[in-house]
């Protein structure tokens, strides 16, 4: 309720001071706006974060992606799991070179000739931008719905991981004592449990239960929240410890604020710029992670395209050397996401730093 | 010190045991370990096989009882045999599980240990150097390749140096520690492993280059706008001394304490990068291993793993207080 009266009380007297300012300014012919440029906090960063080239870059890069996977199918000719069906066929070659004894050299040319009932494993053409893959699907739409889902675990995880670990680190850091040790020995725990080898046993166990299909990717993003939570509460435990210290959460104290407010009204918001920061960061190794299950062929249930389950034909040799098509490009993306959101992230915590020259 | 040494060292084992109770309920969650796969396949092939001798080799590894139970008292005999130094054996092979690792570690610790020592002496002048000349030139470019550096997967990067010089160019082989069709000794045979194993350190390297030059240049910028800088500078130094000698071992103090976070990757192996390049190293033995179910190989591998980790933890807190004599340890 005092809250609420202060403003008002303000207004009056702003009133009051706008209306001798323009007595003043009638006197002297001129308006203090134009002379002088009020930025709020979230201009001063918004513009200093602009100003550095690299962010902006970042941004584009990730707007750009985001387009393309959540619109760009909808302009494909073809779908996820739509095989081109055009009969083809497919010649391959190799050509096996001899020396005889007497040294002269000799080349065989081995020419097989296949009759595929499917356009599979075609190069790049204005048809299919990027070729096709071993079943016949499009690569280049595959790319694109493969973005939607690898940029939306990497949204959805870090979000749940940034909820649990605000509310779990700015318990352990506002109550301190028996409640912060026991939070704190719980991200020690999971900072000690290796990340790959529990996500390869986590694997088996989905396919020893039956989740196959798309619930998988759900409980995936599960997992990985509940491993990465722990850094985020590190984070905002430390920030928290330092900010309980200071004056205006003893003012905070002094008007009887309840714990909840005080928490998520005073603290929270003083350790937001490091979290957007670390937010960002994450995104990218968690996009990382992805790609990386991915590639050691766990993860996405089969048929189903993410930037990782595509890398995947990297690993098998004969793709990794003669159709670069197939994993190239999701490669790219991946690079080019993680890349974005670390320029984005650094840009940020550049633009929220108040000791920064530039 | 002696007593904050002791406290961290008790609460590190209880952080262990912790750790070893949640490893091992996952572990035995899964659904097959290697002994039944081998059972139920020479039941496929028509052979004959015994369901008592199954259970009573199962019994013998602690794993034949699925039930909470059961899997309690497994994760407490594995726990009094770890304690008693056995670290359990492996179900694929039959040898000891420490002996396995142990072995295995070898050329992971020699990769690790080249492209550690390569990743310093490139990153810490180079990020001197940038930090140095902030915003210059040379400090905009390092910066952008370093980002990129670090944004780059380790399987992509690897793939794209397989493609490129492995089998468009040829220069390099690939796969695997040596070349198998030629039967070399002694140094040549060390030539031809060396050879194999550019490619997995130039990945190595080049891939964590990026973030210790961000942070030497991110320390060396503090240190420039330090106090005692400023007095070095005023007593009138060559920007030569201030840099090299003022400069350069203030840097140096919290570097120190990134090195001790190192200690897994040094000793663990890298599972993606042996994977992509087939290196026998202890990463890809422990992927084979987890895939196919050795429970305790699994247990043993992912324990260390975890040993090694609070071990750096630890040091680094220690270090801390070694290099930089204004940090008190304390509770």
């Amino acid at each position: 309720m005092e809250e609420n009266k202060t403003p008002v009380e303000n207004t009056e007297e702003l009133k009051a001071e706008t209306s001798d300012e323009t007595k003043f300014n009638e006197l002297h012919g001129e308006v203090l706006g134009e002379r002088v440029k009020v930025l709020s906090p979230a201009r001063t960063v918004a513009k200093r974060f602009f100003r550095s080239k690299l962010s902006v870059v970042g941004l584009v890069v990730i707007v750009a992606l985001f387009l393309l996977s959540f619109f760009g199918p909808l302009f494909s000719p073809w779908g996820e799991q739509q095989a081109d069906e055009t009969p083809t066929t497919i010649v391959n070659y190799s050509q096996t070179k001899f020396v005889d004894e007497n040294g002269n050299q000799s080349s065989c040319w081995d020419i097989s000739v296949t009759e595929s009932p499917l356009n599979k494993e075609a190069e790049l053409s204005a048809e299919h931008w990027l070729g096709t893959d071993e079943n016949g699907w499009d690569i280049f739409t595959r790319l694109m719905y493969g973005g939607r889902i690898s940029l939306t675990i990497g949204f959805v995880v870090i979000i749940l991981e940034t909820l649990l670990g605000v509310v779990l680190g700015g318990l352990a850091g506002y109550f301190g004592g028996k409640v912060d040790n026991l939070i704190m020995r719980i991200t020690d725990i999971l900072y000690c449990i290796p990340t790959l080898p529990i996500m390869l046993i986590f694997y088996s166990v989905f396919d020893a239960n039956g989740i196959l299909t798309i619930e998988r990717l759900y409980y995936m993003m599960g997992i990985l929240t509940l491993i990465g939570w722990a850094g985020t509460a590190r984070l905002v435990r430390g920030q928290i410890l330092s900010l309980r210290e200071q004056e205006f959460m003893l003012a905070a104290k002094c008007s009887g604020l309840s714990v909840k407010r005080k928490i998520f009204k005073h603290l929270i918001p003083n350790v937001l710029p490091q979290l957007i920061v670390s937010m960002t960061l994450g995104l990218g190794s968690i996009i990382l992670t992805e790609a990386t299950l991915g590639f050691l062929g766990i993860g996405a249930p089969i048929g189903t395209a993410t930037w990782g389950s595509m890398i995947n034909a990297a690993a098998n040799s004969t793709r990794l050397s003669f159709y670069p098509n197939f994993w190239i490009p999701p490669g790219i993306c991946i690079t080019l996401a993680i890349l974005a959101f670390n320029f984005i992230g650094d840009g940020l915590r550049d633009a929220f730093d108040p000791k920064m020259k530039r | 010190m002696f007593k904050y040494v002791v406290k961290r060292l008790l609460l590190a084992l209880f952080i262990l045991l912790a750790v070893s109770i949640i490893l091992y309920i996952l572990i035995r969650l899964m659904p097959m370990n290697i002994i039944e796969q081998r059972y139920y396949s020479s039941l496929q092939q028509g052979q004959a096989a015994d369901p008592e001798k199954l259970q009573a080799i199962l019994d013998s590894y602690n794993l034949g009882d699925n039930s909470f139970g059961g899997i309690v008292g497994g994760w407490w005999k594995w726990l009094c045999a770890f304690f008693s130094g056995d670290f359990g054996t492996c179900l694929t092979n039959g040898r000891k599980v420490g002996d396995v690792i142990f072995e295995n570690m070898g050329v992971s610790f020699a990769i690790a240990l080249i492209s550690l020592a390569l990743e310093l002496v490139i990153a810490i002048p180079l990020g001197i150097k940038c930090a140095c000349n902030q915003y210059g030139k040379l400090d905009y470019t390092v910066t952008v390749l370093t980002m990129i550096g670090i944004s780059f997967p380790s399987f992509f990067f690897a793939s794209i140096l397989i493609k490129i010089f492995a089998v468009d160019l040829g220069w390099f082989p690939i796969g695997s520690l040596n070349t198998p069709t030629a039967n070399l000794q002694g140094f040549s045979k060390f030539l031809d492993t060396s050879w194999h194993l550019v490619l997995p350190i130039l990945v190595l390297t080049i891939l964590s280059i990026g973030s210790m030059m961000r942070y030497t240049r991110t320390n060396t910028l503090e240190v420039l706008n330090a106090d005692y800088i400023r007095t070095a500078r005023a007593k009138g130094l060559s920007e030569r001394k201030v840099v090299y000698k003022h400069v350069f071992r203030n840097t140096l103090i919290p570097l120190v304490t990134t090195l001790a976070g190192i200690l897994p990757s040094l000793f663990g192996g890298s599972m993606i990068v042996e994977q992509v390049f087939a290196i026998q190293g202890i990463g890809s033995v422990a992927y084979t291993m987890t895939m196919n179910g050795d429970v305790p190989f699994i247990m043993g591998y992912d324990m260390f793993i975890a040993v090694l980790t609070i071990i750096g933890i630890l040091l680094t807190d220690i270090m801390y207080a070694v290099v930089d004599p204004r940090v008190k340890l304390g509770k």
